[in-house]
């Protein structure tokens, strides 16, 4: 696999397909002493002392940003914030020269979201072996740390993941979220449902080892685990389905459909959400919701991954 | 005066059902004949021993991007290529900066050919002007100026109207339309093939449908009009089919492969690496199948490359954001003797037929063939050696090849231009 080409780049997080289930389960077992760091009585620690991490997003984002920020601040690490808006990107500035000049200041770990699939290897190709490539989410390819940060609440409320079974809900052709996940679920044990309109469920999917569903009413009551993923607006470029109340009708989850799913169905949504369209707000802030959860649990996740990322460099140079 | 014998070849003009081992002589830039020419004395001899004497290779498509787009290719590095690469005549797509789209427009391109001095230039004319598929550009004027043929290559010609008029409108001057077949509706955003990789790897496909539709319908408007079509670059099993019925049915419809598509697949893909990244696009090892099957069969007559030169920092891009298109004229021969030849698909006239006589005759064009009297182009091909593709080595301006690293066997050794001695790595 030419992933896996080169120097030392098992300290990259490109995506979830190249890992294997012990090296997910490994990240998720580090992952639990993150949890809570830096908040109430918990202190920050110190593990990337010294290290510099970049947040370079070429595509807006709010929560996945503020969240990589905090995790490295959490661990000592020192942050800046790259995004194209008022920087030279806007000049003409393309998308290596702008990481190569941000590598130039000697960074340890470059946290990429752009709206190509492939950006973040296209990095690694560019940059000193060093300097680590943590996916942030390209195009619709992987978003790792999101799927990371689903698969540890999952197992957080269940104590497994292996056995369950779990639904990924809606806009399969357009999400990243969805890609990464069917890899780490079904890597762990996972049985994963995908369910959505036929327009937004490539056909291909079904080679992936899951089951394709389209019929939500059908899959609600089989599931451990619902994940809603959001109706991605901004990436619709067609007619996908003809009005959102339809789609909110045909595979949103409402309070009646949660009637039908097993009492202690897991819910879960990787956000912004679309209060009324994936999921109503009774559900939203339900007890079986864990959106929050999720939430909290993303910056002990990508503390571990940070941390990964930024030691296996330093042992590398050793 | 500038008399050359290519002595003890296998001279092979599929024009002629010609391939036997015999003497070629050159005189005065043109073919004098095979065999003993008692009247001529040589003024070199070139031993061709164990070697193969072909017409000088055609490639009907390929992308010069002068005027316009000079930082990728030029007429003059270009024709380099094309001569090192044993290509004798090329023709040029009109999609430049601005578009080959008048008589004037065409004799630039002529004139610019003439002082580089490496090969013979055959302009395309667009179809519409500027391309922009709104009325039929000055196609008498384009024939005058020297165009071959009519093509929007690199889009399509969208409205079925313009395409009919057009196919109608250059049988006055028995010209060809050449489609880029894709049905833009289909295709908006696209990176790659549609199906099962470009659903893993998240990025948008173009299904081949968008290709075969368009086909369909060109051979349809070349069927009511008796207009000449040829499709160019024809990428899907489907699109195979579509021309394999439509000769059948005696439509006057011609079909191209280019070596990237029989030779590699979205797989390629995976790496995100923009090498791959062509119009259009890879797609399964079914329709590479289909591609080869149409070669043997001969409902693709015609091999080209598609030369679309990129400067470097343009393909080094994001994989969506890059620019579509691979160079070709300096992989061209090998690739197909490694792929075509080596395993069997194809005899030696059988391929250099669609390399020489067929696109000459697409384009109606008098090259092609080794016949008394015509232009003295020739290519002498190793069949046997075998070499590894360096990018680094090509006259190229650009660098954009998926087959650097590449073992492969054959080689032109020889390019002979009207006579002249173009490129000679014999001793």
């Amino acid at each position: 696999m030419i992933l896996n080409q080169g120097h030392a780049m098992s300290h990259h997080l490109l995506g979830l397909e190249q890992l294997s289930g012990d090296e997910i389960t490994a990240i998720l077992d580090s992952a639990e002493q993150f949890v809570g760091v830096g908040q109430g009585a918990s202190p920050k620690r110190d593990d990337l002392k010294g290290k510099v991490i970049v947040n370079l997003f070429f595509e807006p984002s709010t929560r996945t940003r503020v969240s990589f920020g905090l995790a490295a601040r959490r661990l000592g690490a020192d942050t800046l914030d790259f995004s194209p808006s008022g920087s030279s990107t806007s000049k003409g500035e393309t998308f290596l020269d702008t990481a190569k000049n941000i590598e130039a200041m000697g960074i340890d770990a470059v946290v990429v979201r752009h709206q190509s699939s492939g950006a973040p290897l296209l990095l690694t190709r560019h940059l000193a072996p060093r300097v680590a490539v943590v996916n942030a989410g390209d195009g619709a390819h992987e978003h790792p740390t999101q799927a990371l940060l689903d698969i540890f609440t999952i197992r957080q409320r269940r104590g497994r993941i292996a056995g369950l079974t779990v639904a990924l809900v809606g806009d399969i052709l357009h999400s990243r979220v969805a890609r990464s996940n069917i890899h780490g679920l079904t890597k762990l044990g996972a049985r994963v449902i995908v369910c959505g309109p036929t327009t937004l469920v490539p056909s291909e999917v079904a080679s992936w080892g899951v089951e394709v569903a389209h019929r939500f009413d059908d899959v609600v009551p089989r599931c451990d685990v619902i994940n809603l993923l959001r109706v991605q607006f901004e990436r619709q470029r067609g007619s996908f389905f003809p009005s959102v109340s339809e789609y909110a009708s045909l595979f949103g989850m409402s309070g009646s459909r949660l009637k039908r799913a097993k009492p202690d169905v897991l819910i879960l949504a990787p956000g912004p959400i679309n209060r009324g369209v994936e999921i109503t707000p009774d559900v939203a802030d339900g007890p079986n919701s864990a959106i929050l959860e999720q939430v909290n649990n993303g910056l002990a996740v990508r503390m571990a991954v940070l941390k990964r990322a930024c030691v296996v460099t330093q042992n590398g140079q050793e | 005066m500038n008399t050359i014998l290519l002595r003890n070849g296998r001279v092979i003009d599929p024009a002629q059902n010609l391939d036997t081992v015999t003497d070629l002589w050159l005189t005065q830039g043109r073919v004098a004949g095979t065999g003993p020419q008692p009247h001529l004395a040589a003024d070199r001899v070139i031993d061709c021993t164990g070697l193969i004497v072909s017409p000088g290779l055609i490639d009907m498509h390929v992308h010069l991007r002068e005027p316009g787009r000079e930082e990728d290719e030029t007429i003059a590095t270009g024709t380099e290529a094309a001569v090192n690469g044993g290509v004798t005549s090329v023709a040029c797509m009109p999609n430049t900066e601005p578009a080959i789209d008048t008589q004037a427009a065409a004799e630039f391109v002529i004139l610019q050919a003439k002082r580089a001095g490496k090969c013979w230039v055959f302009p395309c004319g667009a179809v519409t002007k500027g391309r922009r598929q709104e009325e039929l550009a000055e196609i008498g004027g384009l024939v005058a100026g020297g165009a071959v043929a009519f093509t929007d290559d690199g889009s399509p010609v969208e409205s079925a109207e313009i395409m009919r008029r057009a196919l109608e409108y250059t049988k006055m001057f028995n010209r060809a339309v050449l489609v880029h077949a894709e049905v833009p509706e289909l295709t908006k955003g696209w990176v790659m093939a549609e199906g099962a990789v470009s659903a893993q790897l998240g990025l948008r496909g173009m299904p081949a449908v968008a290709e075969e539709i368009m086909i369909y319908r060109d051979i349809a408007l070349a069927e009511l009009t008796g207009g000449k079509v040829h499709i160019l670059h024809v990428s899907s099993a489907g699109g195979v089919d579509l021309i394999r019925q439509g000769r059948a049915r005696g439509v006057n419809v011609t079909g191209e492969a280019c070596p990237h598509h029989f030779t590699l697949t979205d797989e390629n893909l995976r790496s995100f690496d923009s090498n791959y990244k062509m119009a259009p696009p890879l797609r399964t090892q079914r329709d590479v199948d289909a591609i080869l099957a149409g070669l043997k069969d001969g409902s693709l007559s015609v091999l080209a490359t598609d030369h679309a030169p990129h400067a470097p920092e343009k393909k080094a891009r994001e994989l969506d954001q890059a620019p579509n298109g691979i160079i070709g004229l300096e992989t061209f021969l090998p690739i197909c003797v490694t792929h075509l030849i080596e395993p069997g698909h194809l005899t030696w006239p059988q391929m250099l037929a669609k390399m020489t006589i067929n696109p000459a005759s697409v384009l109606n064009i008098e090259r092609g063939t080794l016949k008394p009297g015509v232009v003295g182009d020739v290519t002498v091909i190793d069949p046997d050696t075998e070499w590894t593709i360096d990018i680094s080595k090509f006259k190229t301006k650009s660098r954009n090849s998926p087959y650097h690293g590449k073992r492969v066997k054959g080689r032109a050794v020889v390019t002979i231009v009207g006579g002249d001695v173009k490129k000679c790595e014999l001793g």
